[in-house]
């Protein structure tokens, strides 16, 4: 077989598709012929890091991704989950990191509307976001630009969307420089029976094409995201897709209105490599060939190549499978919400992918050597070095109250009222908690008082000092935060961040910190359902610090006895739940360490595991019984800095002891894992706490009254009192200032 | 009492509008899609809140140039009462059912946060449920709510009474001129307003201020 070739395929060509010449002969071998022009760009398309997961598939694998409520894990638009009464949560985190590097606002709402499409493609209606960004350091030239750009496109789509955002992370790193992250969640509700899949089922069925027409927007863009940035970086904005929310709402309603009427029989969202993307995987999953005929396909530019439709990324387009019997009413839905509805396609029974454009083939591909079994590769890694622990006395001293201050004030404890306020948290109506907590809550539609909690987290100093630690670490944050609200945390989407893994020593992290993911997942029975990895961000050769984020999903039976992080009350007892005796021992990574000392040394503390598992376990148990008023759990600063935040977030202040014979520095700015504090509704000499502290020595978990809330000062110990305006405004001052700045 | 929610492509909080109604006025609205034939016979029409049109152009304003724009204009006419909440709003500003117009916010930002409002005039059918003069809590989450009109037409609105509801307590979100948040048309069968009272109604929205003004419409006590 030949196909006529207009262009030449020389190697500088298949390089420019970030093809190597070993992939290249991979593809010679496989249709044992030079490809078109087109078929290579189908192949850049569907063979890059991004589409294809070919680094980092081996070691996904060892993910656990299955449990009793799991109905979908990986591989599908979004994971599903089970959350009883025939209700199901989907959900998943993707990033969009090289696009909002290169154009901030559109590369961050294509972001939002990429991860929205993968919910309402599942059939499940979005209920709501998250969104994870990391920025360079706040006196990098551009951090200020690509702040204000990121978050107003985060808002600009999921606001006009109309999906609430809930909870998210915003951090600063010089590390992030050159290559900041945009990780965005979203997570939508459906019924388990009324879930849609990818896969294609049915010989001579009809492939649909829905939504926007297509342009030339974003035009290899799952390529540019493969790889490494230079200083040419602004060359490479034609890549950026440019995002339509108000076609996007049109597109839901049209989506979740069609799938009513019975019509779908596979749905596939146009996301990274679009057409060629959704096709290949519609086809590839069923063991059926796609034919595509490009000239029915709705364009908005003339003279398209077929090169241009097959790798376009424009946004808000769906490839669908029809049952032809309900074509008419399919169409009758999209035409409703004025939306492109158009035939360009059929299954066959050749799993060949077969492209037709202006009445001659261009491309006839054997389909599941371009999806499901694409290349692999093991790629060589090293063991990372980890620093040595800090020595016990190795830390400097500062006072107690001016570090409280400094940190709570610093950027990466300050509120984040800044960015929230600019995000829609409250449509629909069912935001319970919205950001500035542990986790976002929300009350689940349909039913009388079932809650959901969301959160995302990890700590990429940590998992940059000691990869293995930082990956377990993020997983049981994000469970401890989830528990901190008194949900169950039922499941977690991954997004996995790092830098070049043709590099052994990136490849290393990324091996260990998945390792890590692995074990705290499968100690807290808390599988991976969906997820994406984002490879070879880096620039001019310095990789991100490895940021693996997990975002994840808790049940709360009922919603009214959800807690808050803010003090409720005044007078009532403050406790310390978990961790050591000696309440805080650990500043290696500490950002008690980086921020007051610039300071990045020592291992990153340990997460024990089984420790973790018991002690959450009993802090939900209390907030479950209704003793429980406010609950937080420490990270970021401490004790100092979690105390401080209730303070903050309910207006009262408290006093708090501390232990003797035990350096200060270390008792409120320590960051040893798996701790809640938590006030209670009860005496603290009466009989019930008598009881509560009975449990906990029974479980073997320290429970110390360390302090009271009450009055307008947060009092640590012996340090100087430091007023709640003042920790206030330190708290909300940081972010408007620098700004304004 | 009956009422029905129009919705244009792109609004959002239809349902949170048709939730607020149902639960307060114990009866689902009618929906109207704005392609169809007419408005049910009712006795207060509801445009909700959303980015209809995707905003494109300027607020509000590829809707309130749909031929259903002239229905609501007719039923407004016979003594049907209007509801504009936030885009809602901004569609009956450029429809001409209400003066004055509705530019970006000062910030320039969108602007998601509870405010207090003073419930100015309650000598109307929307806000007598509310005691003159009252400081009510309400959400508010908008990119264009910064109410501007010339200098005759704001004497006009507050010496009528027609300031339904104004940003207290320096919470105004957005530059209204005067604090405005909401207003009347001189026959005080329509309000506009930015802020959302349907997103306060009940216990889950941590409050219920903005109960009032739906129950006082629907006939139910609050």
């Amino acid at each position: 077989m030949t196909l006529a070739n207009d262009i030449a395929i020389t190697p500088q060509l298949v390089a420019d598709h970030g093809l190597k010449p070993d992939e290249y002969q991979k593809i010679l071998d496989l249709i044992g012929r030079e490809p078109t022009y087109t078929e290579l760009g189908i192949f850049s398309a569907m063979w890059n890091e991004h589409c294809s997961y070919k680094s980092s598939k081996k070691w996904l694998r060892t993910l656990p991704t299955t449990g009793p409520r799991v109905i979908q894990g990986p591989g599908e638009n979004a994971g599903v989950v089970d959350i009883g009464d025939g209700q199901a949560v989907v959900f998943k985190m993707e990033s969009h990191n090289h696009p909002s590097f290169i154009e901030p606002y559109q590369g961050a709402a294509t972001g939002v509307g990429g991860i929205l499409r993968d919910v309402f493609t599942m059939g499940a209606r979005p209920v709501a976001a998250m969104n994870a960004l990391r920025f360079g350091a706040p006196e990098h030239e551009k951090t200020r630009h690509l702040v204000n750009g990121v978050v107003a496109g985060v808002g600009g789509y999921g606001n006009a969307f109309g999906v609430p955002t809930v909870a998210g992370e915003v951090e600063f790193d010089a590390r992030y420089n050159g290559n900041n992250l945009v990780n965005a969640f979203a997570a939508g509700l459906a019924d388990t029976d009324k879930i849609f899949y990818s896969k294609a089922e049915g010989v001579g069925l009809p492939v649909v094409y829905l939504g926007a027409k297509t342009g030339r927007d974003g035009v290899g863009g799952a390529t540019m995201a493969s790889a490494e940035f230079g200083d040419d970086i602004e060359e490479k904005r034609p890549t950026v897709q440019v995002g339509d929310p108000f076609t996007e709402k049109r597109l839901l309603e049209a989506c979740l209105e069609l799938m009513q009427t019975g019509a779908v029989i596979a749905i596939q969202d146009m996301g990274a490599a679009g057409l060629t993307c959704s096709a290949v995987e519609m086809g590839a999953k069923g063991d059926l060939g796609i034919e595509l005929d490009l000239d029915k396909v709705p364009v908005r530019e003339t003279a398209m190549t077929a090169y241009e439709m097959m790798l376009s990324e424009s946004q808000e387009r769906m490839l669908m499978v029809l049952h032809p019997d309900k074509e008419a009413a399919a169409r009758a839905v999209f035409e409703k919400w004025e939306l492109d509805f158009a035939t360009v396609g059929k299954t066959t029974d050749d799993l060949r992918f077969r492209v037709l454009w202006q009445g001659t083939e261009v491309a006839n591909l054997p389909i599941k050597e371009l999806g499901d079994e694409a290349p692999e590769y093991d790629r060589p890694w090293v063991e990372p070095k980890i620093p040595a622990a800090l020595a016990a006395d190795d830390f400097p001293q500062m006072d107690v109250a001016d570090a409280l201050l400094k940190l709570v004030g610093g950027h990466q404890c300050s509120s984040r009222r800044w960015v929230y306020e600019q995000y829609d948290t409250l449509i629909q109506g069912n935001s319970i908690q919205r950001p500035g907590g542990d986790a976002g809550v929300i009350r689940v539609l349909g039913h009388d008082t079932k809650g959901l909690a969301f959160t995302s987290d990890v700590n990429p100093r940590y998992c940059e000092a000691n990869p293995y630690e930082g990956g377990k670490q993020a997983v049981a944050e994000c469970w401890r935060n989830l528990t901190a609200t008194g949900a169950e945390p039922l499941a977690a989407t991954d997004n996995l961040n790092f830098g070049n893994p043709e590099r052994p020593e990136i490849m290393g992290q990324l091996v260990k910190a998945v390792g890590g993911i692995g074990d705290a997942c499968r100690a807290l029975d808390f599988p991976i359902v969906s997820g994406n990895v984002s490879l070879y961000n880096e620039t001019n050769g310095r990789g991100i610090l490895p940021t693996p984020t997990i975002g994840g999903v808790g049940l709360l039976p009922d919603w009214q006895k959800s807690v808050r992080i803010g003090f409720a009350a005044v007078s009532q007892p403050i406790l310390l739940i978990g961790g050591p005796a000696e309440r805080g021992t650990h500043l290696g990574q500490s950002i008690y360490l980086r921020d007051l000392f610039d300071r990045r040394d020592g291992d990153a503390p340990h997460v024990d595991l089984s420790a973790e598992r018991k002690t959450g376990d009993f802090v939900r148990t209390l907030i479950r019984s209704g003793v429980v008023t406010a609950c937080h759990d420490l990270s970021d600063g401490g004790l100092g800095v979690a105390l401080a935040e209730m303070a903050i977030a309910g207006g009262i202040g408290a006093t708090v002891t501390d232990i003797e014979d035990h350096d200060p520095v270390l008792q409120y700015f320590g960051e040893d894992q798996g701790r809640y504090l938590v006030t209670l509704n009860l005496d603290p000499q009466g009989e019930e706490i008598a009881a509560l502290w009975a449990e906990a020595k029974t479980r073997g978990i320290e429970a110390p009254w360390i302090g009271t809330t009450g009055g307008t000062e947060l009092v640590l110990g012996k340090a100087r009192a430091v007023s709640l305006a003042e920790l206030t405004q330190a708290h909300e001052g940081w972010f408007p200032s620098y700004m304004n700045g | 009492m009956k009422a029905a929610v129009l919705v244009f492509p792109g609004l959002n909080r239809d349902r949170d509008m048709i939730a607020a109604l149902t639960k307060i006025g114990g009866a689902e609205p009618a929906v109207v899609w704005h392609q169809d034939a007419d408005i049910p016979d009712v006795d207060l029409i509801v445009i909700p809140g959303g980015f209809s049109y995707g905003d494109y152009l300027r607020c509000g304003a590829i809707a309130a140039r749909s031929p259903m724009m002239d229905k609501v204009r007719e039923r407004a006419a016979k003594g049907v009462k209007v509801l504009g909440v936030c885009n809602g709003f901004q569609i009956l500003i450029e429809a001409g059912l209400l003066p004055g117009a509705l530019m970006r916010n000062t910030s320039l930002k969108f602007v998601c946060r509870e405010v207090k409002l003073e419930v100015t005039n309650t000598d109307n059918a929307f806000t007598r449920g509310y005691a003159k003069g009252q400081i009510i809590r309400c959400p508010v989450a908008h990119h264009d709510g910064n109410y501007f009109a010339d200098a005759e037409t704001l004497a006009r609105l507050e010496g009528e009474g027609r300031v339904a509801f104004r940003y207290a307590e320096a919470t105004n979100p957005n530059g209204s001129i005067n604090n405005i948040a909401g207003i009347l048309n001189a026959e005080k069968n329509v309000l506009g307003l930015m802020p959302h009272p349907e997103n306060l109604i009940e216990s889950a929205h941590g409050g219920d201020d903005g109960r009032a003004l739906f129950a006082t419409l629907l006939n139910k006590a609050a």
